[in-house]
């Protein structure tokens, strides 16, 4: 009697641990008439199932702009986040499924990109990070690889990058910075050695915030190159690629 | 001065327990129901715990290993392997990093003239990595039998990036598309066609160098 009472417990305590576990995901009540499912994440997957009013449903997971929802009765399908909006919590609270906007942007800590264009007549490509200290100035640390007819180069730098009007969309950006250039001339074309400089440069640039964490990117800038001979190189760089805040 | 003092703060300490004694003695006859401080009698079934917009599962990284086949121009087609990561920005764009190697074969002059060879082993060694924009052409639905349906998407890429090949650093622009077909919501088969373009001086003069790719893979939503 009492081993048939502690399985009892026991299996009581199992199926509200599984009820748990379910309770898991987050879960939304429609609040308009009904709400619409599709197949796939995209806005022309086929509608194959509806939740009426009231009906909850969990949300399992988020791509882009689509969420993967469960019905009560376990259909299984994705839901745009503008839909997803208009649906309340179990409390009766607006839901909120903000995404990354322009504000942001303005706000963003981290940023990330790559660039590519030209340098004094070579391809460039860089890659770069940036940390934002307040919302006017930010460090960005950035590689970039230069591909010359006579020879490569390999680019480090560390520059300040001020921006004056963090709040707009087009938003302009100036940047001063210093690093090292490692030059790899073309053995088969040019009888020199590797060698490595130092570099400083001055540039102005603009962001465009495009949508979500992305935003487009184009810059300039002036470079000197601190050579062991007496006159400096003095060379014109301009980039323009695509960036990712957070 | 000092005895005096600790007296004082003694008598205030005591007369204050006390009345808190009198007080707390005074409490317990006047409460007429039987004071039970045990937990109430209906619990709620499950703490309901906090949940917010924040804590869902956001999935839009895909990380790809692949394998197949590349053609370095002139030198012939070898396996090619690597790996890529991609950010699906919308539904519509994504960005993607790629890195792959291969091995160029012997040029047909080099097999011709017998023992003549124009890269050393190690020179025969290719490298690429790359950034590129993708677009989602074609999404759709593949039907396989009359029970199963999978997502899919046929899509457009192109990007820049590097090309290490005999003992050199080629800025390389690829262009291609690809076919992306999900098993799961989280697995996805890949097939892709790619050309890395990018110019090359080693049979002599400079000339533009396509080199195609065709590769199968495998990725994961996280």
């Amino acid at each position: 009697m009492w081993l048939l009472a502690a399985v009892s417990i026991l299996l009581q305590l199992l199926v509200a641990a599984s009820v748990q576990a379910d309770d898991a995901y987050y879960r939304v009540v429609v609040a308009e008439p009904y709400m619409e499912i599709h197949t796939g994440a995209g806005r022309g997957y086929p509608v194959f199932h509806v939740v009426e009013r009231g009906n909850e449903v969990e949300v399992i997971k988020r791509r882009t702009d689509w969420f993967l929802v469960r019905t009560s009765r376990g259909k299984e399908g994705w839901v745009n986040r503008q839909e997803m909006e208009l649906t309340l919590t179990p409390g009766g609270e607006k839901t909120m499924f903000a995404d990354a906007a322009i504000g942001d942007f303005s706000r963003r800590r981290w940023e990330g990109g790559v660039l590519a264009g030209d340098f004094d007549g070579a391809d460039i490509i860089t890659v770069y990070g940036a940390y934002a200290m307040t919302q006017n100035f930010s460090a960005e640390l950035s590689v970039s690889q230069v591909f010359g007819d006579f020879s490569d180069a390999i680019i480090g730098r560390i520059s300040l990058v001020a921006q004056p009007f963090p709040e707009w969309r087009l938003s302009p950006f100036f940047s001063l910075g210093g690093g090292l250039i490692y030059t790899d001339p073309n053995v088969t074309l040019v009888d020199e050695s590797d060698r490595t400089d130092q570099i400083a440069s001055a540039g102005v640039g603009v962001r465009m915030y495009l949508a979500r964490r992305f935003i487009l990117r184009a810059e300039y800038k002036n470079n000197v190159i601190f050579q062991d001979k007496n006159d400096n190189q003095e060379i014109d760089e301009w980039k323009a690629g695509f960036a990712f805040f957070f | 001065m000092e005895s005096r003092l600790r007296i004082f703060l003694l008598k205030t300490i005591s007369a204050l327990i006390l009345t808190g004694l009198v007080s707390g003695c005074s409490l317990i006859p006047v409460n007429d129901e039987p004071y039970d401080d045990s937990e109430p009698v209906i619990q709620p079934a499950l703490e309901r715990r906090t949940i917010t917009e924040a804590d869902i599962d956001s999935e839009d990284f895909e990380a790809t290993a692949f394998v197949g086949v590349m053609s370095i121009e002139d030198f012939g087609s070898n396996v090619v392997y690597g790996a890529r990561l991609a950010y699906h920005i919308t539904e519509d764009f994504f960005t993607e990093a790629s890195i792959g190697r291969t091995e160029a074969d012997e040029t047909s002059f080099e097999t011709l003239s017998g023992g003549a060879q124009i890269l050393s082993d190690s020179q025969r060694e290719l490298t690429y990595y790359n950034i590129s924009l993708g677009y989602n052409l074609l999404p759709g639905e593949a039907f396989i039998g009359k029970g199963h349906a999978y997502n899919s998407a046929l899509y457009v890429i192109a990007g820049v990036g590097n090309t290490e090949f005999a003992d050199d650093s080629h800025f390389t622009v690829n262009v291609g598309a690809g076919y992306r077909f999900l098993l799961t919501d989280w697995i996805a088969l890949h097939v892709d066609f790619r050309d890395h373009i990018f110019k090359s001086d080693l049979l002599g003069n400079d000339k533009t160098t396509h080199n195609l790719e065709a590769t199968g893979g495998i990725s994961f939503f996280f």
